[in-house]
């Protein structure tokens, strides 16, 4: 059976290198320099203090899963979740290469790129 | 200055139709307003402020429906908060009329998802590509359904709350649709029918998910002196609120409260009011749990405690506490253009009036409330409250 290959939505100017990024393995997020904090979804400006001086760090790639559901009216079936990543903040993604049956809220899961079109890569989550 | 008592809904009116192949979109527009100003006794030519949702409304903002229906109107609003929006149209509505900007305001929903193809809850819709998140959150799969089961299942995990919890909202909605020959689902369920319908996205049921409906509402408010010349009983705005919730940059991700904390409390402080005052709400039900998060959230129950709120028929008229969505709501009525806050409003309106089914007319009441949650409860939305008194 083919992997999936998920679809994918243009960048926007300066969220390139979160694609570029996780076409390499690794998986950004933003750190403002001004409030210390960081965000997800990855924006231009702080989101907690609306400072522009921020930079792309590596995440631990590590957290667990805050919510999901298995999507059962899909074909094929598949998993989306909030994962809580232990840079404390929460990004949405799938739940892949699992026992569906066998997901829970607090199980701990690590970062897996799978392919999307353009040959990117996107961000998905496997128990550890 | 308060805005309580400064403008009264005189006009209400829901489309019969539930599929609308042949009609345009605009033409339902202009035909619920025809029905709601005939319902207060006003004209087109009595109009001076329009509301609508530039979403659901074909053209720029307002601009094409207020030439197609042929209006001249002083003030113009087009916000779009999602299903909430005529929530919050009814409160700027208000602001408007206590201002003078305007005397007789018009408000309309319409929508053609049905006959339009649309799998409103299982299919990601993309957006405009320019939305922020978009690309960060579309290529994971977020249906409406599966983003309200995550808040499910949030529910669930951290109060225990339980699937045949959940089916009580669509048994108690389907007790008070059997008396709507309008409603697209007439049968009376039981719990054992949602727990046991196909599983959509886990822990949501079919029959967890509301309907998939043409049609439309609108509404006309007016200030106090128009309102008391006119023939129809009188539906008193007495409290409104609306508020947002974001997610607070990812770090504050929290699926089990929803804006209508704030907007409820907004909308009691107005009105001077407390829960315990209200004997009929309507309740915003794209999805039962969406029902339980909102009830929890207004304060007609403690937090976590929705789930045993809801259960054994609470919801049902001349059964329970609180009876809810009389007219079936979205869960068994409609959903026009996938918007439900329209129709919960209109459902209020006849429950003050007393012109409900007179089998689900809630008795010894005066004050009704009127509650939804546009956008996602799974990621940002806008909720907004109105509370009506029948003078
Ligand atoms: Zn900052």
């Amino acid at each position: 059976m083919s992997e999936k290959i998920y679809s994918t939505v243009p960048p926007t100017p300066g969220s390139e290198p979160y694609w570029e990024g996780a076409k390499a393995g690794k998986l950004l997020i933003k750190w403002c320099r001004d409030c210390s904090k960081p965000h997800h979804y990855p924006r231009g400006v702080c989101p907690h203090c609306l400072s522009t001086h921020l930079d792309w760090k590596q995440a631990s790639g590590t957290g667990e899963i805050y919510s999901f559901s298995i999507m059962r009216a899909a074909k094929p079936v598949y998993v989306i979740a909030y994962v809580t990543l232990d840079e404390g903040v929460t990004m949405m993604t799938n739940i892949v290469d699992a026992d569906f049956a066998g997901i829970k809220i607090g199980q701990k899961v690590k970062v897996v790129f799978k392919p999307s079109e353009d040959d990117g890569k996107l961000a998905c989550f496997t128990p550890v | 200055m308060s805005l309580k008592g400064k403008a009264y809904i005189v006009g209400a009116y829901e489309h019969p139709t539930r599929k609308a192949p042949d009609t345009s979109l605009a033409q339902l527009h202009a035909e619920v307003a025809k029905g709601a100003l005939d319902d207060a006794g006003l004209t087109k030519n009595d109009v001076d402020g329009y509301f609508c949702a530039s979403g659901d409304t074909p053209g720029l903002g307002g601009l094409s429906m207020i030439e197609y229906m042929g209006l001249n109107v002083r003030h113009i609003d087009a916000t779009d908060t999602g299903g909430s929006s005529y929530l919050v149209h009814v409160g700027h509505a208000l602001e408007a009329i206590a201002a003078g900007r305007c005397n007789v305001a018009l408000i309309t929903l319409a929508g053609r998802p049905r006959s339009e193809g649309m799998q409103t809850g299982t299919a990601p819709r993309m957006g405009n590509v320019q939305q922020p998140d978009v690309q960060f959150e579309f290529p994971y799969g977020p249906a409406i359904a599966n983003m309200y089961a995550m808040v499910a299942r949030r529910h669930m995990h951290e109060f225990g709350t339980t699937s045949e919890q959940l089916a009580w909202v669509k048994v108690a909605a389907s007790h008070h649709a059997q008396y709507n020959p309008h409603a697209m689902l007439q049968k009376v369920v039981t719990v054992e029918d949602v727990v046991n319908s196909p599983m959509v996205a886990d822990p949501l049921h079919r029959l967890d998910c509301c309907v998939i409906s043409d049609g439309g509402g609108a509404l006309v408010l007016a200030k106090p002196e128009i309102a008391r010349s006119l023939a129809r009983p009188k539906v008193k705005i007495i409290g409104v609120g609306e508020a947002n919730k974001i997610q607070g940059g990812g770090l504050a991700l929290d699926l089990t409260y929803s804006a209508g904390r704030r907007s409820g409390k907004a909308a009691f402080e107005m009105a001077g009011v407390t829960p315990a005052d209200i004997r009929y709400a309507s309740i915003y039900d794209s999805f039962t749990i969406t029902v339980i998060v909102q009830l929890e959230d207004l304060g007609f129950c403690e937090k976590g405690a929705g789930g045993k709120f809801v259960a054994d028929g609470n919801l049902i008229s001349g059964i329970g506490r609180l009876p809810f969505n009389t007219d079936g709501g979205g869960l068994c009525s409609n959903h026009p253009g996938n918007r439900g806050g329209m129709t919960k409003i209109i459902e209020a309106v006849r429950q003050a009036r007393g012109e409900a089914h007179p089998k689900v007319q809630v008795k010894n009441h005066d004050i009704v409330l009127a509650h939804g949650t546009g956008g996602s409860l799974g990621t940002r939305h806008v909720g907004a409250t109105v509370i009506l008194e029948r003078e």
